[in-house]
């Protein structure tokens, strides 16, 4: 081992880490951690969350210092104090959610990365240049568009593109696939995997998906509560032995089984709807459905095609340029006291921005639905002592952990925001229930709480519109799962029988190529 | 019948609303341009109203207690720029709304320049010297029409500098990258800022000259109903604009067509009244916001970290 600044090789990078600690007060979020990343090999890093695998990269790659311990790159020991230093030695890092300046031309973002970035840059030979460098990558993304009208796999690839153009040898990958679709994450990783077989790159991939690991990854590493407890060569290891170590022993709720549907009429009825998106461009063109109820119609489909437009003209926040919806035959509106009366409730994505008044305690957000109406509403004024005691039950059976009784609910976790916004949508006899991505960002055992009470909820007879970018939580819940690509459905199948390669090829827009 | 329009008949209309408009053009388009430079980096300065006044008087007292009329131009500026700096300072301070900022700003800016410009209201300041483009023609409306303003000149000078600038060059770019993405900046080692308190203090010294103009060359006095919201209308041309350079300065042209309508008018002889010509460019605004502005769409090329709420 030597220590010392001399210039780095242009070469892939090795990485060991030894008894790396991270504390924060009397919590342990990283402990005695040590890890040996051979150079140009392609390593998964896998644990729930809050398991520790975010500060095991920032204390890599200079975002906070460690505790204790020690990290070496290509043998030399490092400390970076910034993530500038650590740049400089060729790190880099490719986050869940784009870094990507919307407004801005690819060319433009990619310029911007440069350190310096020019005086001046003279546009034409700049753009020479990036196309010769567009050229000896594998993949390109054409420079002159506008960011925003990439759509989520070309911005996850300019992401790494952007890694390459800098020349980074050892890349961080935190989660980079959640927005693609399963061909664009093969698409996008299989490309990753070809540098790192020619020894350009290593690579630390951050993920919750086992199918990329077993496709990929040539060693895996798993975390759980900051100690690593797995690390072995990822051919060694089964799905069921990496789930079982991320987990430990925490048991799961397995959902209720389900009850037989009985042929109904359909309860929510979507017919020809056509809405624009928030620039004014078509995001739903004719979009119908039937849901009945008893039963979840799951809607699979890459973000971006339409899935929240349609939310939001279910939920009335967007208006619908033409078509029909109907709730038990009745024309739909979605005005308060038809929401009330339908019992139609609403679990949208990001619920603490969507379905949450963040600075209110948990108890008024779960009186959100029924302050204006007796027993919290009495004459004039609202009745704390019957919100709080509405509360106290729901807070127990469905298990939200609040810190304190007045804490704003923005102060609780993703998977407690998330129970409690359940607990307030599915408490008083729903009768229609829309969820969107409702397990994103939560660890196994809220993921499988949650699923649960959706079966539950379509156990009791509720018509439950399931919209989601997990495709194995769609096959696992719903009764039938649809796929909406460009604003409409475009294939319907029997989950049972699904065939993912098929669904992935509709989700990315070749219907024809599915058909033959 | 007025001078101008003898000889040439209705084509006096025309003359003489070009150069209406490049008069009453002028203080719109250093106002606009320097709030686009200021939202381009995340801000919205609403003081500008409170600059141009500022500026005005400033100008105004520069040139009266010199005798230079640029030394008041350079005064106008050095007041903006302070202004400017304020607003950045006090926004930079967590919790602090930059909206308030503003409108706090104005309303100061605007007391201040009243208060300063009491004495000012009498005596006669020297006048920037206009250019005389006319003088190839014979034909007194030709040449009054044409007889430009020198920060006219700079104005049209400035709007491709400032696109270029932002289009090609490290400065535009890191400015627009804090405007557009904060995160990214950071993550990038900008201190946003600090970008922000040049972005604000350039954007108060263009607003500052936009205000000299008012005072020195058109209508080249100190009186306190001098800018009649020209700041205001200035910020929310910007929004017509789509932030772009180019834009604002057609755009400016509009709104001095708009405003100089009136004398156009009367100078051919056609009797309107004054008090409704002299709200045509408010009314413009109106009817641009109506047409260009919706509930269902995001404005295009609005600085993504430009939020009326932070």
């Amino acid at each position: 081992m030597h220590t010392g600044t001399g210039a780095w090789s242009d070469r892939a990078r090795s990485l060991e880490l030894v008894s790396l600690t991270k504390r924060f007060g009397g919590f342990s979020a990283l402990q005695d951690a040590s890890l040996r990343v051979k150079a140009g090999s392609f390593h998964a890093l896998l644990g729930e969350n809050g398991a520790g695998k975010s500060t095991l990269v920032k204390c890599v790659i200079g975002y906070q210092a460690p505790s204790s311990g020690d990290v070496l790159i290509d043998d030399r020991q490092v400390a970076f104090e910034s993530t500038r230093a650590a740049h400089a030695a060729g790190l880099g890092m490719v986050y869940q959610r784009f870094t990507l300046v919307e407004n801005m031309t690819v060319a433009e973002n990619l310029v911007l990365v440069r350190d310096p970035v020019p005086a001046v840059v003279d546009w034409k030979s700049e753009l020479r240049e990036l196309e010769r460098f567009m050229d000896s990558m594998p993949f390109r993304v054409p420079l002159t568009a506008p960011v925003h009208t990439l759509a989520a796999g070309e911005k996850q690839k300019l992401e790494i593109l952007k890694q390459l153009y800098l020349r980074r040898r050892l890349l961080f990958l935190d989660e980079p696939t959640s927005v693609l679709t399963a061909a664009e994450a093969d698409q996008v990783l299989g490309l990753l995997h070809g540098l790192t077989r020619q020894g350009e790159l290593t690579v630390l991939i951050i993920t919750h998906k086992f199918r990329e690991v077993t496709a990929f990854a040539d060693h895996v590493s798993i975390l759980r509560r900051g100690a690593i407890v797995g690390d072995a060569p990822a051919a060694s290891l089964s799905v069921a032995e990496m789930s079982r170590l991320m987990v430990g022993d925490e048991t799961l709720r397995t959902p209720a089984p389900r009850m037989p549907l009985a042929p109904q009429a359909p309860r929510l009825q979507i017919a020809d709807v056509h809405a624009a998106d928030d620039t004014g461009v078509p995001a739903l063109r004719g979009l119908s459905l039937e849901v009945r109820p008893g039963e979840i119609f799951g809607i699979a489909g890459v973000s971006g095609n339409g899935q929240r437009e349609l939310v939001e003209v279910i939920a009335g926040q967007r208006k619908r340029q033409s078509g029909t919806i109907r709730i038990a035959g009745e024309a739909f509106f979605a005005t308060r006291s038809q929401l009330r009366r339908l019992a139609v409730r609403l679990i949208p994505e990001v619920p603490l921005d969507n379905a949450c008044v963040p600075d209110m305690c948990v108890a008024d957000n779960l009186a959100l639905r029924s302050f204006d109406e007796p027993p919290i509403r009495q004459g004039l004024f609202l009745s704390r002592r019957s919100i709080a005691e509405r509360a106290k039950p729901l807070i127990a059976r469905f298990s939200v952990k609040v810190p304190s009784a007045g804490a704003p609910i923005r102060d609780l976790s993703g998977g407690n925001i998330q129970r409690a916004v359940l607990a307030r949508e599915l408490s008083e006899g729903c009768q229609v229930l829309i969820a969107v991505n409702p397990c994103f960002g939560l660890d196994f055992a809220a993921c499988a709480e949650i699923r649960a009470q959706l079966v539950d909820a379509r156990n009791r007879g509720t018509a439950v519109l399931l919209i989601s970018e997990d495709l194995d939580e769609l096959l696992e819940l719903s009764d039938r799962l649809s796929v909406i690509c460009d604003g409409k459905l475009v294939y319907e199948t029997d989950p049972q029988h699904a065939e993912i390669g098929v669904i992935g090829q509709y989700m990315a827009g070749h219907a024809h190529e599915a058909a033959e | 019948m007025s001078d101008a329009a003898q000889g040439i008949g209705l084509w006096g209309v025309p003359l003489a609303m070009l150069g209406g408009m490049i008069r009453a053009s002028t203080p719109y388009l250093f106002v606009s341009l320097g709030e686009t430079l200021t939202e381009k980096s995340g801000r919205v300065n609403l003081g500008l109203e409170g600059t141009l006044l500022m500026g005005a008087v400033s100008a105004y007292g520069a040139a009266y207690y010199t005798g230079s009329p640029w030394l008041g131009v350079a005064a106008a500026a050095g007041c903006g720029l302070a202004f400017g700096a304020l607003h950045a300072l006090l926004c930079a301070r967590p919790r602090v709304n930059h909206i308030a900022v503003g409108i706090a700003l104005m309303l100061f800016g605007t007391g201040l320049s009243f208060y300063l410009g009491k004495p000012l209201i009498q005596p006669q300041a020297p006048q920037l010297p206009a250019l005389p483009l006319g003088d190839f023609s014979e034909q007194p409306a030709v040449r009054d029409a044409l007889r430009v303003n020198p920060l006219f000149i700079l104005g049209v000078v400035l709007a491709p500098l400032l696109a270029w600038v932002l289009k090609s060059t490290r400065v535009g770019l890191v400015l627009r990258l804090v405007g557009e993405n904060v995160d990214a900046a950071r993550a990038l080692g900008y201190p946003e800022n600090r970008i922000r308190l040049y972005a604000t203090m350039l954007g108060g010294l263009l607003s500052g000259i936009g205000g000299s103009f008012l005072s020195l060359v058109y209508p080249g006095v100190w009186s306190e109903g001098l800018s009649s919201g020209q700041g205001l209308i200035a910020v929310a041309l910007v929004i017509f604009a789509r932030w772009q350079p180019m834009s604002c300065f057609y755009a400016s042209l509009l709104y001095g067509a708009a405003g100089s309508m009136g004398g156009a008018l009367q100078s051919a002889g056609v009797s309107v009244s004054h008090h409704l010509l002299a709200g045509a460019p408010a009314a413009l605004t109106l009817l641009i916001m109506l047409f260009t502005c919706s509930p269902d769409r995001a404005a295009q090329g609005q600085p993504r970290e430009l939020s009326v709420g932070s």
